[in-house]
């Protein structure tokens, strides 16, 4: 893990000092609320309906044990004893007040962590694959460039004032499980013919109200490029980006006004012009960060594969936990488990200050202290001895957090809705629990599914990349669903296609159970839900969702 | 009918118009007025001793029913009483004719 130099130190400190000042002139009555705001946004402080709303930064979702505790002891002392990991891999605490919040950003500071850039037209969090640095199938760790993209990009004061928020994901692997296709500006890492590392870079992917996915506009970058490239491609946003209208600010609305390849050219031009010597990425640059990621000391001696074996045999509930939760790690003996914070009938990607502290704690004695978040909302242990697996997994869910659903239907992603937020159109939390409720009992004759829930247009749930997406909107007064289909993350990203009326509230589970029964009638062999829609269309699944209206 | 909503200063609580420089966290303490008086009850609620002790204050619907006040919206009913999910639920405030109104 990257660890805070004096720099980084004074820098944040330095930041809480002044916050706090502005925290004191606002509440004594020198500042209003129009010049509070923008100083509170830059802090990751919103305001939303019940409280003040804490975004805690969680850089590409890599946290260690400290990280976490503090993360515990906030959400216990300054909100309600939990917490809510989001899909950009950082915390939100609901219920802060403001006068806590100076205190709260000088704790987070004494671990290393903070809020700045969680909200405003900056760059956001980075984010990169939960599994980065102990994935079976990737060409290297991207974690180290994450680090250096965060640093590059933090109060870069070039692009302190872009037309709207940017959003950067990395991935190294042959599987992308960081989303990669639905960023502003995503990166592959990639080997060229010479066996050299650099990146593939895409541009304009984004959800909310015009769902868009990344256009490749460069093959391979350089690793020594990457600044250079990368500013080129913020320059031209800069300069064409709309600034006139809120809903066309986002570079992907660039990239297709102008088309992928004119937006390619411009930016190659760019760079052409740019001295890229000076900002030439060095290697020794890129060796001190990646010492920071070097693996673990691991202990290499066989695990006891029979004991594990027998675990399986004897506990069903373990047996269908280790199928779905546990992946092969690089490191013979070792595996990469992921938690579920999807409990049925459960907020999605809620975790009680207890359940923080007790992961900690799993993470010192079984995964070296390393914990990550991922963008689905769950959390990972990278690094766990496969003897150890059945321990942990008893451990887990004695505590609630056994839930062996990873990559299933009741695996929702979820954002608050109009529980907590104040964008939000309709409530998505009790829709997710009572689709998870329905669904909990034949998850594993579905397979692997996707449902992902937004409360409103501008899709903190991801609903646009749902095997099934639920959009609440709001009705002349009444919370109705929009339902889209076919829509996937990863390698084959796709979005949804809207299938026809909104439903009501009570009547989604069963439309969506209807809209699974179907799938499962028309699937052929192994197929996946995009695939199945892919091949048969939108018809026979709008019978089925419209057909006992 | 409408009244004044808005989020506490130093804590972000939802509170409510309530007359002079008073707001309060019960929505049953809250001014309700006529639609033609609203404008004029969100002047009120601006003004006075700075710094305001709400933040962002809007009208909102409302009406009163059987002594209490419901607003009309989901939204501001769930601003009313909680989240409706979660550690931290609450029971709905009702609508107007929930309660028989």
């Amino acid at each position: 893990m990257y660890r805070y130099d004096d720099f980084d130190h004074r820098f944040v400190d330095e930041r809480v000092a002044q916050y706090r000042d502005q925290v004191r002139r606002r509440l004594a009555g020198q500042l209003s609320e129009d010049e509070f705001r923008p100083l509170r946004l830059m802090n990751g402080l919103y305001l939303q309906l019940h409280a003040y709303m804490l975004r805690i930064a969680i850089p590409y979702g890599v946290l260690n044990s400290a990280k976490l505790r503090k993360l515990a002891h906030v959400a216990r002392r300054y909100d309600r004893g939990f917490g809510h990991f989001t899909t950009r891999q950082n915390l939100q605490l609901h219920w802060i007040k403001l006068e806590d919040t100076p205190d709260i950003l000088a704790e987070l500071a004494s671990v290393e962590m903070h809020a700045i850039q969680t909200s405003g037209n900056s760059f956001r969090n980075i984010t990169t694959d939960p599994f980065a640095g102990v994935a079976a199938d990737e060409i290297e760790d991207p974690r180290p460039y994450a680090e250096i993209i965060r640093q590059w990009s933090t109060l870069h004061p070039e692009f302190s004032f872009l037309p709207r928020k940017f959003k950067i994901a990395v991935s190294a692997s042959a599987e992308d499980r960081a989303a990669v296709k639905m960023h502003d500006l995503g990166l592959y890492l990639r080997r060229n013919e010479k066996g050299e590392t650099g990146f593939e870079v895409l541009v304009g992917g984004g959800l909310g109200r015009t769902p868009l996915l990344a256009h490749s506009i460069k093959p391979f970058v350089a690793r020594r490029d990457l600044f250079s490239y990368l500013e080129a491609v913020l320059r031209v946003y800069n300069r064409y980006g709309r600034r006139d209208n809120l809903y066309k600010s986002r570079i992907k609305i660039l990239v297709q006004s102008l088309g992928p390849a004119k937006f390619a050219a411009e930016v190659e031009a760019e760079w052409r012009a740019t001295d890229r010597d000076a900002v030439a990425l060095p290697d020794n640059y890129i060796a001190e960060i990646a010492s920071g990621f070097e693996l673990p000391d691991y202990d290499r001696s066989p695990a006891d594969e029979q004991a594990l074996e027998q675990a399986i045999a004897d506990n069903p509930a373990f047996a269908r936990w280790a199928k779905h939760n546990v992946t092969a790690h690089k490191v013979p003996g070792h595996a990469v488990v992921t938690i579920s914070l999807k409990p049925v009938g459960e907020t999605p990607g809620d975790c009680s200050a207890d359940q923080m502290d007790l992961v900690a704690d799993l993470a010192d004695e079984l995964s070296f202290g390393e914990i990550r978040v991922a963008y689905e909302q769950n959390l990972v242990l990278p690094n766990v001895r496969r003897d150890r697996l059945f321990g942990l997994w008893q451990r887990l869910d004695a505590a609630g957090l056994g839930s062996s659903n990873i990559g299933l239907a009741s695996d929702i992603i979820c954002c608050p809705g109009m529980d907590y937020c104040s964008l939000a159109t309709a409530r998505s939390i009790p829709v997710a629990q009572r689709l998870a409720r329905h669904l909990a009992g034949r998850e594993d004759e579905i397979g692997r599914f996707s449902i992902k829930i937004s409360g409103c247009i501008n899709a903190c749930g991801h609903h646009h990349l749902g095997n099934i997406g639920i959009l609440g909107v709001d009705k002349n007064g009444e919370e109705v669903y929009q339902i889209t289909l076919g829509g996937d993350a990863g390698n084959g990203a796709a979005i949804g296609q809207i299938i026809g009326p909104a439903v009501k509230s009570d009547d989604v589970t069963g439309a969506i159970d209807r809209l699974i029964a179907a799938y499962e009638k028309l699937r052929q062999g192994e197929e996946r839900f995009p695939e199945t829609y892919r091949r048969v269309g939108a018809a026979p699944f709008k019978e089925a969702l419209y057909a006992a209206r | 009918m409408q009244l004044v909503t808005g989020n506490r200063l130093r804590d972000g609580k939802v509170v409510y118009f309530a007359g002079g420089e008073t707001w309060s966290p019960a929505i049953d303490d809250a001014l309700l007025v006529e639609d033609d008086r609203a404008e004029t009850l969100l002047r009120e609620a601006l003004a006075g001793s700075v710094p305001r002790p709400a933040v962002g204050p809007v009208l909102i619907e409302a009406v009163r029913a059987n002594g209490r006040i419901h607003p009309l919206s989901l939204r501001e009913r769930i601003r009313a009483s909680g989240p409706t999910t979660g550690p931290t639920a609450e029971p709905l405030i009702g609508t107007a004719s929930e309660s028989g109104g």
